[in-house]
């Protein structure tokens, strides 16, 4: 420690910590939650600079009495929420299946949406045939609410004879073209600015498809992040920016990437960027946030930022133990509730549904899961196979094999 | 045929492309209004307007990670970095994504784009405006990396790049954009448009990645060069009197393998001439090769001539530059071994 010296005092670093670990008494009591309704519903072509409001706020439907409430509310109909239960229902029990697989030894990794189901099945509600996300690992119920077969995807966590990435690909790691969702990476935010990208280019073709980037709060801190939204703002992409803030990278809270000074959407506004900050476990305001980003987009009036605020409820990956940075019953004491239940609730209070109805459709639910993956098992697990032959791993670095790899392909044998 | 320099046959290659085909793009640090800092793109935004040929901000991670973003639309987009040397921010999206892409999704997406980038030193860019840093990309599996050494070459291969289905990494040697350079700084450089490797055809054509050229057929010793290196070892060849077969490799991946064993196993001597570092470089590359495709037909141990193993020096720039004295001494040394 250096000794102050005149009138300078010695300097000191700032290390953000969050409000509890283990141990300590869950308290998200600083935390500002407005009521259901509360937070206005601009025109989508609003000037940025009038909404600015919107970034540090979040916009909430449904109260505490399941009630939808607001001017962001009343945008889908009983059919179709009963359709993002179902969604959500099917993308948690799906979750809870291959958690269990990996659990024994199926495969060797797996990643799980837990309490964060609504982000992803609501988003692609609002988006159109055609229309392209470019997600995280934590975004499969894109897939799922876009109607993409449960059997195919394990058998790309299976990385078995039937994976459609050939057994290149960690499990969740997945790609359909046709399904509009970007090949996963597994290096984190990567794919912010690729979204803005391919939203450029559908603006110089005249099409009239549009883009939705995802990134974790925590990977906002990569300076992909940052490029993005400087091409976004200075080319007006039709993309939507997601940032799923589940409060949780792996074991670091979500100060670390933003400190304790602003929030994720707000990283918008110097852009000139309309953001958003939108209660992630309510179907309804994720839906309605989701609808008014992918207008403006498509009325060529420019990106959209949306925090999308969340808990992760589960351990990142099945390769940690949230138990070790963070209370056990934080999940539990989480303001903004489960999504399943709260949309639950809202589909009860209109009568449309049944606690008796919810069981029913979740035994149903499970024993499809159950259906399709042992068919998909019925076709390899990673380790017992069988997989897809070896050879195909020389195969897709390249359009065509150049020689050193026809060569290295004859070494092998393969 | 018109006689073109380096620049203006690059330029000629991106027009004819944009001209045939509309999904190609062109964008980077520089490019649009002005045409780029060494005018490589100059008159491209007023011929195909500014949709097509615009500025990008200074972010090379967002230059090549919007161009991967807009190819796996369905563009070819044909991006500038503005000095090799600025590229690194854009490696994550080479190395990780740009790369890997259609490995990763069974080749579900694709990456047909094209990186172009003046490399190499001499123009007394000091240690930021003059490094090689092919063997960067050479070194990532699904990119593939092209150095032309003369207009001729730099047209036909930018256009196979632009054309091509995977990504390509297209570096520009900067001290030739004018003229053959071959190492002898202290005197003047015949300008392309006074030489045979000017005349370029005004439309299309193209040159397969992956094949090398015979710069000089010779039967003593097989010297392996791209790049500016190409006429450093040519100068060479004629200064020694040696009877030098040069290989300009043009394309360093997919490298041209079996040109490389012919010649080697035919004059049993090898000499590589690359201006980048030496450790790790791609002239280790070139020597493993050499030794595991030629060993029995050599005659005496394969020497490598590089820049040496510290940042390019503004001053001593010539003491650095792997010259025609230092390939010279080179090709008697290989000689005289053996």
């Amino acid at each position: 420690m250096s000794k102050a010296k005149g009138d300078k005092s010695p300097l000191s670093l700032f290390v953000p910590e969050p409000e509890c670990r283990p141990g300590d008494h869950p308290d998200f009591g600083e935390m500002l939650i407005p009521e259901a309704g509360a937070v206005r519903m601009p025109p989508v072509d609003v000037e940025p600079l009038h909404i600015h409001d919107l970034a540090y706020s979040v916009i909430r439907v449904l109260n505490d009495d399941g009630e939808a409430v607001g001017p962001w509310a009343g945008q889908l109909s009983d059919e179709e929420l009963l359709e993002g239960l179902r969604h959500m229902m099917t993308v948690r029990a799906f979750d809870a299946r291959m958690f269990m697989a990996q659990r024994q030894g199926k495969t060797s990794f797996y990643m799980q949406a837990l309490g964060e189901e609504a982000v992803a099945c609501a988003f692609r509600k609002a988006m159109s045939k055609g229309d392209m996300n470019f997600p995280t690992y934590r975004q499969h119920g894109l897939l799922i609410a876009g109607g993409y077969s449960i059997y195919t995807m394990m058998n790309q966590i299976y990385s078995n004879e039937l994976d459609p990435m050939k057994g290149r690909q960690l499990p969740v790691m997945y790609s359909s073209k046709e399904d509009g969702y970007f090949t996963i990476s597994g290096n984190l935010a990567t794919q912010f600015i690729q979204a803005v990208g391919w939203a450029m280019a559908s603006a110089i073709k005249g099409d009239t498809k549009v883009a939705a980037g995802w990134i974790g709060e925590g990977s906002t801190a990569e300076n992909d992040f940052h490029s993005a939204l400087v091409f976004a703002s200075t080319y007006k992409a039709p993309v939507v920016l997601n940032v799923v803030n589940n409060q949780w990278a792996i074991s670091t809270f979500q100060g670390i990437a933003r400190g304790n000074a602003a929030t994720f959407a707000s990283r918008g506004l110097g852009f000139g960027i309309p953001s958003l900050r939108v209660d992630g476990n309510d179907y309804l305001a994720v839906y309605a946030a989701a609808k008014w980003a992918i207008d403006r987009a498509r009325k060529n009036l420019g990106p959209t930022l949306i925090e999308f605020v969340t808990y992760r409820a589960g351990a990142h990956s099945t390769s940690d133990d949230p138990s070790g940075y963070r209370p056990k019953d934080e999940s539990s004491t989480w303001p903004l509730g489960d999504p399943i239940e709260r949309l639950k609730k809202h589909l009860i209070r209109r009568k449309k549904w049944s606690e008796e109805r919810q069981t029913q459709a979740k035994a149903q639910i499970e024993s499809e899961i159950l259906l399709a993956q042992k068919q998909a098992e019925e076709h390899g697990t990673l380790h017992n196979g069988p997989h897809v032959p070896a050879g195909t791993m020389f195969e897709d670095v390249y359009a065509e094999a150049p020689i050193h790899l026809i060569r290295q392909r004859q070494e092998a044998g393969l | 045929m018109t006689r073109m320099t380096m620049i203006e046959a690059i330029r000629s290659a991106m027009d004819v492309t944009m001209e045939k085909d509309p999904n190609v793009v062109v964008f980077g640090e520089d490019v649009g209004y002005f045409g780029g800092v060494f005018r490589c793109t100059h008159g491209l935004q007023k011929k195909y307007g500014s949709q097509r040929c615009f500025d990008a901000p200074i972010s090379e991670s967002g230059i090549v990670g919007a161009a991967i973003g807009m190819a796996a639309y369905g563009l070819r987009p044909c991006v500038e970095i503005q000095f090799a040397d600025y590229v690194y921010p854009g490696y994550d999206q080479l190395a990780s994504e740009a790369a890997r892409i259609r490995y990763r999704s069974a080749g579900d997406f694709t990456v047909p784009m094209t990186v172009r980038m003046p490399t190499g030193g001499g123009i007394f860019g000091g240690q930021t405006h003059s490094q090689s840093p092919e063997a960067l990309f050479a070194h990532v599996c699904g990119l593939k990396t092209v150095i032309p050494s003369n207009p001729y070459d730099a047209k036909g291969l930018l256009i196979a790049a632009i054309e091509d289905n995977d990504p390509v990494m297209f570096l520009e040697p900067k001290r030739l954009y004018n003229g053959p350079f071959d190492g002898h700084h202290d005197q003047p450089v015949t300008p392309w448009k006074k030489h045979d490797l000017g005349e370029v055809p005004d439309g299309y054509y193209s040159i397969p990645l992956g094949k090398a050229a015979t710069m000089r057929a010779g039967n003593d010793v097989t010297v392996l060069a791209y790049g500016t290196m190409v006429h450093v070892a040519l100068a060479a060849a004629e200064e020694t009197g040696i009877d030098a077969e040069i290989l300009d490799l043009r394309t360093i991946l997919p490298l041209d393998l079996e040109a490389i064993e012919a010649s080697v196993r035919k004059t049993g001597r090898c000499v590589i001439v690359v201006e980048a570092t030496k450790t790790c470089g791609f002239s280790a590359e070139l020597m493993s090769i050499v030794m595991e495709g030629c060993f029995h037909h050599l005659e005496a141990p394969v020497i490598r001539v590089t820049g040496y193993d510290t940042p390019y020096p503004h001053a001593h720039e010539w003491e650095y530059f792997p010259g025609p004295k230092r390939v010279g001494a080179a090709l008697k040394k290989v000689m005289e071994q053996g």
